[in-house]
């Protein structure tokens, strides 16, 4: 059962965190996940939601994840850009919850890009 | 789309789009009238009478990555197939409403999916504004405002937090479990 007194511990456990997070900006990595109707309507919910999960699960404090509109590219959603600060953008298009499970744990933790599913591994 | 919670995540997405910083998402199920009302209310920047006229049209639209918006039209598409409709109130700088009706037992009106996943997918992206959902189902009612929620966790929490929002997403399933037949 959910309560109110539940969410309460929760804060309390979560204040002596933020402090922790202030260098957080330089170094951050931002996930942005898709969410306008073309992602909405091809799987983005699941996929953000698989990402959120695996981020918490795995308490990477220095990753966000972010929604945005439309990318320009409906035909390729649902679609997640990875953002790490100095490297160059990574576009990663068709998505699914196991693929996005696959990214965090390749790409986020060991650093590889998984570039089978990025936007260049694509045939016209 | 296959669910009409996804749809509800897209239309409030339009209220975002609007700057809107309180948005209502009421929800009522009556299975003894045999309609199923949603409706999403905001206060973002409104449209006006021109504007409103041909808005569930694709091709009426603020986007500029595209000049077709799909959102309403389908949203409207999904409650004609269902034997209901779609209007669009609104008015410029205070804001709009959607309210979308069904025949509950329709054969094409499709399920109502995810809430949960919904109300945490815009609650945990969108730190700044506030949601004041409401379920009713018959004669039984949920409801989850952000504002309460906010006021519990203090200035400093962000809603965003994966343990909140593990939180947010099994406190509303509890909740709508509990007036679901």
């Amino acid at each position: 059962m959910k309560s109110l007194a539940e969410l309460e511990a929760i804060k309390n456990k979560i204040k002596n965190q933020v402090e922790v997070r202030k260098d957080r900006d330089e170094n951050t990595i931002r996930i942005i996940v898709g969410m306008a109707t073309c992602g909405i309507a091809s799987g983005a919910r699941p996929v953000l939601s698989a990402l959120v999960n695996e981020v918490g699960a795995r308490g990477l404090l220095h990753v966000t994840v972010a929604q945005t509109g439309c990318i320009g590219l409906c035909r390729l959603e649902p679609i997640v850009e990875v953002i790490t600060p100095g490297k160059e953008k990574v576009t990663y298009v068709k998505m699914t919850e196991e693929k996005a499970r696959r990214i965090i744990a390749e790409h986020i933790v060991n650093g590889n890009i998984v570039t089978e599913y990025t936007i260049g591994a694509i045939k016209e | 789309m296959l669910e009409l919670s996804l749809h509800i995540l897209d239309i409030v997405n339009n209220s975002i789009r609007a700057e809107a910083d309180l948005i209502y998402i009421s929800i009522k199920e009556s299975i003894d009238d045999n309609l199923l009302q949603i409706s999403i209310s905001d206060n973002g920047c409104g449209m006006d009478s021109q504007f409103l006229e041909n808005v569930t049209d694709p091709f009426r639209t603020t986007r500029t990555t595209r000049k077709v918006g799909m959102g309403l039209s389908l949203f409207q598409s999904a409650a004609r197939n269902a034997g209901g409709d779609l209007v669009v109130r609104s008015e410029k700088h205070v804001g709009t409403t959607v309210e979308a009706s069904f025949i509950y037992n329709h054969i094409d009106r499709q399920p109502m999916g995810d809430m949960a996943e919904t109300l945490v997918t815009l609650i945990s992206g969108n730190d700044t504004i506030d949601f004041v959902y409401s379920h009713i189902i018959n004669q039984n009612k949920f409801v989850f405002d952000t504002r309460e929620i906010k006021q519990l966790l203090g200035e400093k929490i962000c809603l965003g937090n994966p343990e909140i929002v593990l939180w947010l997403k099994e406190y509303i399933h509890e909740g709508l479990n509990k007036i679901s037949l």
